[in-house]
């Protein structure tokens, strides 16, 4: 669609612009109405694309004096999501820092009311609110699903894929019919960053950390694996005792305030929360329990057709393979995992995914990744959805 | 006793191809040639009485720097039982011709010679990933060298890759060799530890890379 912008000397000239709106769809700018165009004024108006050469000719014809003010409206209009990254610094295809993506989250919400509600479930360990997005069609007896993304610090493309999963419900809600039906049917509780005082960390001191940022008693070392801190099994196998060591189980289950005010949402909403998924990197895999024993959860052969599905679904769009099964056979053993909790409170299905990629850049994933990782990412997300949609308990 | 079919999604199968993989890259690799394991198709395990755990695998290989180039392998990766200091042995084959790399490695051998001051650089990649093009070959190096690290230092517990170069400084030579001093970080998967190594690499388009002395380093304090 093209904008115009006419000068017009004289009554004749106005016309001229009055017979073209009556013969034709004419969205005016400038003025509002076709009723207030007068001599020696500047008029701008919206044609649709296929009628534009038409008018430039009859433009060109009637002597009128004009040119092209916007040549391709969509582009302006998509420029503009451009131009709003740079004052507000958030891109859906950069990684972000904790400040831009705390901004993000009010603006997100703000700008489209019907949709997004944000609201805070505790505080980290370094005092900053944990923000969470509840997504959906508002709705009575909605069932849900629980997301989380950025558990370990430096896995900074986990919440850039929380992001882009917000960013593709408002944008496609109307418009794709998977969507739609998931937000009217479902409410999505999405944790943009669960360990958010590791994620400052990982920019300002340390890219490489991985823990919480809690002082340890009795120890100089720093921090909790929050992926061994739940009540899972605790502590037995393929976590650490040693506050120094990445996988430090913690003082106690849930002694981290962040997975605490995880784990009491959970816990709070329990009976309308239906599939929980935790989302990390590298090695694009995706698992689910359990990983603190080899023993095989009860709806094993319905986890693993959901798994082997969904991983289809990844690689249909640029052949990017994933390997599933249960976390301890498929990665390592591992107690005190999130998704092995969240499926012992009775969440059916829990799954956990390690995006992109399988070690080339490992934790370091250059940006250009950031959109294909998350496009790929977002079908199989979808595909679960809307299976868990599908088989409500 | 036989040899047990593993399925390709098992944890141990993969760390063992993430093995061979390491020690094949270190052995054909090159600043112009790296290689990364695709996937593992097929993985058989023996386990041998006094002497320890065999592992049969079939691996498709690509090249990190064009990922429509891949070449099939085979692999044997035996985990020696009991005496951690040994490396575990490796052999393997190739199906099929890797790309010729010899252009590329001698463009960047003669612009390193012709360096007049030596080269220095952090941080590789950066922290949002980013590597300059001009260092690709320094990362590829690096690539290939830590290979040797990997086999050296690898267990059926293990499982190592590399996760940035933070620091690389060129030592100028007399003789026709490149010398590059190293401190990188190892991401060791299964305890999820950063760990830093500083290894000295030696490379000449015919002769290949040689890592010729390693150390690994402390931790940070804070951690």
């Amino acid at each position: 669609q093209k904008v115009f912008r006419v000068i017009l000397q004289n009554d004749e000239q106005v016309e001229i612009i009055n017979s073209l709106a009556s013969n034709m769809q004419v969205d005016f700018w400038q003025p509002d109405s076709v009723t207030l165009v007068r001599p020696k004024m500047q008029v701008d108006f919206r044609i649709e694309a296929d009628l534009s050469s038409e008018v430039e000719d009859f433009l060109k014809e009637s002597g009128v004096e004009y040119r092209v003010l916007i040549d391709n409206l969509q582009d302006a209009v998509d420029a503009q999501f451009d131009s709003k990254a740079r004052t507000t610094g958030h891109s859906y295809e950069k990684y972000n820092n904790w400040e831009t993506i705390a901004a993000w989250t009010a603006d997100i919400a703000a700008q489209n009311p019907d949709l997004v509600s944000r609201s805070v479930i505790g505080e980290t360990y370094e005092g900053r609110p944990m923000y969470i997005l509840k997504m959906g069609k508002s709705g009575s007896n909605k069932k849900a699903i629980f997301m989380d993304c950025g558990f370990h610090a430096r896995e900074w493309i986990s919440p850039a894929f929380c992001q882009w999963f917000v960013k593709e419900a408002v944008e496609t809600y109307g418009k794709d019919t998977v969507m739609t039906t998931l937000l009217d049917n479902l409410d999505f509780y999405v944790l943009p960053v669960v360990n958010i005082d590791g994620y400052v960390y990982t920019w300002t001191n340390d890219r490489m950390w991985r823990k919480t940022r809690s002082k340890n008693a009795g120890s100089r070392c720093i921090g909790t694996d929050p992926n061994r801190n739940f009540n899972a099994g605790w502590c037995t196998l393929g976590a650490s005792k040693s506050p120094c060591d990445s996988t430090y189980c913690g003082s106690a289950p849930e002694s981290e305030k962040e997975t605490k005010a995880l784990a009491d949402f959970i816990r709070e909403h329990l009976s309308t929360i239906k599939a929980y998924l935790t989302i990390h990197s590298y090695s694009q895999l995706l698992l689910f329990p359990y990983s603190y024993t080899y023993k095989l959860p009860s709806n094993y052969e319905e986890l693993n057709s959901i798994a082997r599905a969904a991983s289809k679904e990844l690689a249909s769009l640029y052949n990017t393979k994933y390997t599933y099964g249960p976390g301890a056979t498929t990665i390592y053993p591992a107690a005190g995992g999130s998704d092995d909790w969240a499926y012992d409170e009775g969440i059916k299905y829990s799954f956990t995914f390690e995006l992109r990629d399988t070690g080339r850049y490992g934790f370091i994933l250059p940006e250009s990744q950031i959109k294909p990782t998350c496009e790929e990412t977002l079908l199989a997300v979808k595909y679960i959805a809307n299976y868990v949609l599908e088989h409500l308990y | 006793a036989a040899a047990m079919e593993l399925p390709p999604s098992h944890g141990v199968a993969n760390r063992a191809a993430a093995l061979a993989t390491g020690y094949l890259c270190y052995r054909r690799g090159s600043p112009g040639r790296g290689l990364a394991l695709r996937c593992l198709r097929r993985a058989r395990r023996q386990d041998i009485d006094d002497v320890g755990h065999k592992y049969y695998l079939e691996l498709v290989l690509e090249d990190v720097l064009d990922k429509d180039s891949t070449v099939n392998c085979t692999a044997e990766v035996l985990y020696h039982l009991g005496n951690k200091n040994i490396a575990p042995d490796v052999q393997f084959t190739l199906e099929g011709e890797l790309k010729n790399t010899e252009e590329a490695d001698n463009i960047f051998y003669s612009r390193i010679k012709s360096l007049e001051k030596e080269l220095v650089a952090e941080n590789i990649p950066d922290s949002h990933g980013n590597v300059p093009p001009e260092m690709e070959p320094v990362r590829l190096l690096a690539w290939v060298a830590s290979g040797y690290l990997i086999w050296q230092n690898s267990t059926e517990n293990t499982k190592f890759q590399l996760a940035q170069i933070k620091r690389v400084k060129q030592v100028k030579r007399s003789d026709e060799y490149l010398e590059f001093d190293y401190t990188i970080l190892l991401h060791e998967m299964v305890s999820q530890e950063i760990i830093p190594w500083q290894m000295t690499v030696l490379w000449h388009p015919q002769h290949g890379v040689q890592v010729t002395q390693d150390s690994r380093q402390p931790k940070h304090a804070s951690q």
